[in-house]
């Protein structure tokens, strides 16, 4: 096929990213709109569907890959990403999108989770964040809140949850985001810089499952809960919040964390809230660790410091190999070091 | 005549055709870098050889300790060399735990050459002996040459500006000397490859020529004492061309990049760390300069996974391990299964179960190459007899699973990973195009759609316009290649997998015997590394006018399409194997004609001596 026929292909709908096969997730289910935000995205980032791979792992949000017409693999329990690791190896012009969930990613695939992160293979990872393993009836996760009452804990989770931000920041990820499902335009936005950034970018979403979890986000994310519990981050921009833009964050240097404060109240010093700095690692920790009921949830990029991508790496080192080499074939390499004629 | 008989009378009766060397000392003694400088020198004089290091699983065992012992074992010779030597001819001994550990190997008659200057008082100890064996009469029955190389190379090498400890550290080379004068073999090589390696310490490599040539000079006096003679060797017969050492983990590397080179797809081969299979990642590390890629995955289970990654994207993806990571990869290779992609699986095998005996060799995973996996799982498996051998049943596995797009195992062991042989190199250009092709047809395109002969299903790879498609773990179906729950269309899927693996079997070529007639009174089949041993004692035993055959499988799933009929005329039969008969119950999983075990599971290769008598007994019954 001739690659100038794309330029002159009418751009690409919602439409043409969707596949032929019925979406099979619960009604109200969280994942509905997180496929719309990610079809939208590829629209207005310009993807090719052929250039595209979605890979997955297993559970409900796994199923992914099924409704978009691009490439796919559902994989196994938790190994998306070390199945992305040998595609992007074999082909790093691809697109690849890692769909995952907390239990996949956190649990059974916290190794390979960990270690796709850290050597940064240039992918967008989807970790859809229901506290709660959805199909296989609702156990409980590593995400689940201490206490949560499931069919695997009749009387209430013992262990505390994983917070998925601080493990992708400690384990070396260089973007890290974290978004509601309900949240649309900030979830585009996000994917976009998350689609622009080369490397591993991990992106927390917290999705609704109605089913067995139902209203894990009511707390912060609602239209009357989010001013005063949820702070969206811009970089550059301060970190304020509330209906009336009436609190900020500045960092207390005595306990080196974050401390909301009344802006013109007997708190402020005048010098105006921290403005978020997504390159910042240690703020972007303190982000992470700001806890309900104590604190807003942040949402938004909150840490992208891009490094060279492991696969580029790997080719760099491959082309530095060839250029300082006179082998060019295996002939030359069977033929090198001790032989002898007979 | 045997070589020990020619060491104690000069020219009496004839020349030995081959003989046995064991060198030991401890871990920090050389004992690998003397037994490759060795293997060269006969390779190059012409001899057959056969090889293997022997080292401990300890990285740094203390010192002097019996399980510090490192050792490598060669026999070389002027006949077809198929086997290491049942018992050495001659043992190098540089310290008293080598000769504790190492002379149950020896020959009766056979020579000791041991460090005198290492039997002190707490060399013993460390070794568990009570009273020096140089001298309390417990080497009877041996040749015994007990020399205080230490010292002999001290001496050898006073003229030079170096420390005690660097000079001491000569005394490996001083033995190499001795043994090179012993067996009439040239220093030269030795010599080239010091100046060489220490180039830039020309000093250190003085040092240990002065050891070489003053351990050679040692042997010539004690030839002119008559204390002792040296013998020589003759030279091999073998087919004329360019040779090359190899061992099984280089040539199985080295047959990954030349199937990647022979089909045109790129390598990425994924692989975790362990005994005795990482070999093979290293030597593929360094070909970066030809496009191999390598990845050192997180785990095994990662390594399997990325391998499918890759092949998913249309380029060749492999990865290695042995029994125990097979078994973390398994979910994986039933995925391959599932998703019908082409991926070569190498299980350089060692004694299980479990963690077992990472450094000791076994052939114990056939069942889990077979069988291992939860469902109808079919895939190739395939086993290489000889390290040389390993190149070519590697490129073997790539064109099966490509033409098939079907995983393939691939078993070798450790005892193949590590031992080395003479190498007639092979000429690329004569090899076979396995290259296959991608689909890049949208018409009529479903995934799963299968050529009529093979029954392989396309391969579409990503960044083909128009062929966007989703595959998987999922049951899937028949026709497009969707989720499919449907219970027919399971039954059919699940025999079309079984169906295009058998298919192979039409596609190999067929058995052969490889000695003996099919109507011997005894077959003997075998299959992987146990090839040496087993050919050498049918072989022997045929001389002696035995009714035996020898079949070597290289095909373990399918088989060969005429096995079980080529196997049938055998009066009965026997097949020896490195584990508690597995093939066996394979063959009559098979329907082959039954078959009695021979079995042995200790860490070491079957010997000749215990394989003739194994077929000996079965002819006098
Ligand atoms: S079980 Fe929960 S997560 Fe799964 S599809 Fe239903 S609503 Fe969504």
């Amino acid at each position: 096929m001739d690659t100038k026929t794309d330029t002159v292909s009418p751009p690409l709908t919602i439409k043409d990213f969707a596949s032929d096969q019925e979406v099979r997730w619960c009604p109200g289910c969280g994942d509905y709109s997180v496929i719309k935000a990610v079809q939208k995205t590829l629209v207005e980032v310009g993807a090719k569907r052929e250039n595209t791979v979605f890979v997955s792992g297993i559970g409900c949000s796994s199923r992914f890959p099924y409704y978009m017409d691009t490439y796919g693999f559902h994989g196994i329990h938790g190994r998306a990403p070390a199945i992305a690791s040998g595609l992007l190896l074999a082909n790093p012009d691809l697109d690849v999108w890692i769909i995952t969930g907390d239990g996949d990613g956190l649990s059974i695939g916290g190794n390979h989770m960990l270690h796709v992160l850290r050597h940064n293979y240039n992918c967008v990872i989807l970790l859809f964040n229901n506290g709660v393993y959805g199909l296989t009836k609702g156990q409980y996760s590593p995400t689940s809140e201490r206490g949560q009452i499931t069919p695997s804990s009749p009387m209430g989770v013992i262990d505390p949850p994983l917070e998925p931000i601080q493990f992708a920041i400690g384990a070396g990820a260089h973007f890290v985001a974290r978004v509601v499902d309900i949240q649309q335009q900030q979830m585009i936005d996000v994917l976009k810089a998350a689609y622009e950034h080369k490397g591993a970018a991990m992106i927390e979403i917290f999705q609704n499952c109605t089913v067995f979890n139902d209203g894990m986000c009511d707390s912060f994310a609602t239209k009357s809960t989010k001013f005063e519990h949820q702070i969206e981050l811009v970089a550059g921009q301060p970190l304020i919040y509330g209906k009336a833009r009436d609190k900020g964050f500045k960092c207390d240097p005595g306990s080196l964390s974050l401390k909301s404060y009344d802006i013109g109240g007997e708190d402020d010093d005048g010098h105006g809230a921290i403005v978020h700095d997504p390159a910042n690692r240690s703020l972007a920790f303190m982000l992470a660790q700001m806890q309900m009921p104590e604190y807003p949830v942040a949402t938004g990029v909150i840490y992208n410091a891009p490094e060279a991508s492991y696969e580029r790496e790997a080719m760099r080192q491959v082309e530095e190999a060839k250029a300082s080499s006179d082998r060019k074939s295996v002939t030359d390499v069977l033929n090198q070091g001790f032989t002898w004629e007979v | 005549m045997p070589a020990t008989q020619c060491f104690a009378q000069h020219g009496q009766g004839g020349v030995p055709d081959s003989a046995v060397v064991r060198f030991a000392g401890d871990s920090g003694d050389g004992i690998q870098l003397l037994g490759d400088q060795f293997s060269l020198t006969s390779a190059i004089a012409g001899n057959a050889i056969s090889t293997f290091p022997d080292y401990p699983s300890e990285v740094r065992a203390p010192q002097g300790s019996t399980y510090g012992v490192s050792a490598f074992q060669i026999q070389f010779g002027g006949r077809n060399i198929k086997t290491i030597g049942d018992s050495a001819d001659v043992l190098i001994a540089f310290n008293p735990a080598a000769l504790k550990t190492n002379l149950e190997i020896l020959k009766p008659g056979g020579l000791i050459i041991a460090d005198q200057g290492t039997f002190s008082k707490r060399g013993l100890k460390k070794a568990g002996y009570e009273t020096s064996p140089l001298t309390d009469g417990s080497l009877e029955g041996y040749r015994l040459l007990a020399i205080d190389i230490t010292k002999q190379t001290l001496a050898a090498t006073a003229p030079f500006d170096l420390s005690k400890k660097d000079k001491q550290r000569c005394k490996n080379f001083w033995g190499l000397g001795l043994i090179f004068w012993l067996f009439h073999q040239k220093r030269a090589t030795t010599t080239a490859w010091l100046d060489r390696k220490f180039a830039k310490k020309p000093e250190i490599a003085r040092a240990n020529i002065a050891a070489l040539n003053a351990g050679h000079a040692y042997g010539e006096n004690i030839e002119a004492s008559h204390e002792l003679y040296s013998c020589h060797i003759p030279a091999a017969e073998m087919p004329p061309g360019k040779y090359r050492a190899v061992t099984g983990s280089q040539a199985a590397a080295w047959g990954l990049a030349a199937a990647s080179e022979l089909s045109g797809r790129p390598l990425v081969f994924s692989s975790y760390p362990i005994t005795p299979a990482t070999t093979i990642l290293h030597h593929l590390a360094r070909l970066k300069d030809l496009g191999v890629i390598t990845f050192q995955a997180e785990d095994e289970i990662a390594a399997m996974c990325a391998a499918i990654g890759t092949a998913f994207a249309g380029s060749l993806g492999a990865t290695a391990s042995s029994g125990p990571g097979i078994a973390l990869k398994t979910e994986a290779i039933g995925l391959a299964v599932a998703a019908e992609l082409p991926v070569v699986i190498i299980n350089s095998q060692r004694a299980g179960p479990s963690t077992g005996l990472p450094t000791k060799t076994e052939q114990s995973d056939l069942y889990q190459a077979v069988y291992g996996r939860n469902g109808d799982t079919p895939l190739p498996v395939l086993a290489a007899r000889s390290p040389a051998d390993c190149f070519d049943v590697t490129i073997e596995a790539v064109r099966i699973a490509l033409k098939y797009m079907t995983p393939v195992m691939m078993l070798m062991d450790g005892y193949l990973g590590n031992a080395s042989e003479p190498w007639l190199i092979p000429d690329m250009n004569k090899l076979p195009d396995i290259s296959v092709k991608n689909c890049t047809d949208p018409e009529g395109f479903s995934p799963f759609k299968r050529d009529a002969d093979t029954l392989a299903r396309l391969w579409a790879i990503p960044g083909t316009p128009g062929l966007e498609h989703r595959i998987g773990g999922l049951e899937r179906d028949y026709v497009t290649g969707d989720v499919s729950y449907d219970p027919g269309n399971h039954q059919k899927m699940s025999q079309i997998r079984i169906d295009k693996v058998k298919g192979i079997a039409s596609d190999l070529p067929e058995l052969e015997i490889d000695q003996g007639e099919r109507d011997a009174e005894l077959g003997v089949i075998g299959w992987g590394s146990t090839y040496g041993p087993i050919s050498r004692a049918v072989s022997n035993m045929r001389e002696k006018g035995a009714s035996v055959a020898h079949v070597h499988l290289r095909y373990l799933y399918p088989f060969a399409r005429n096995q079980c009929e080529i196997t049938s005329g055998f009066g009965r039969i026997l097949v020896p194997e490195m584990n508690m008969g597995q093939l066996v119950t394979v063959m009559r999983d098979n329907n082959c004609p039954p078959a009695e075990g021979f079995s042995k599971v200790t860490g070491r290769p079957f010997t000749v001596t215990e394989l003739e008598e194994a077929i000996a007994a079965r002819l006098g019954g």
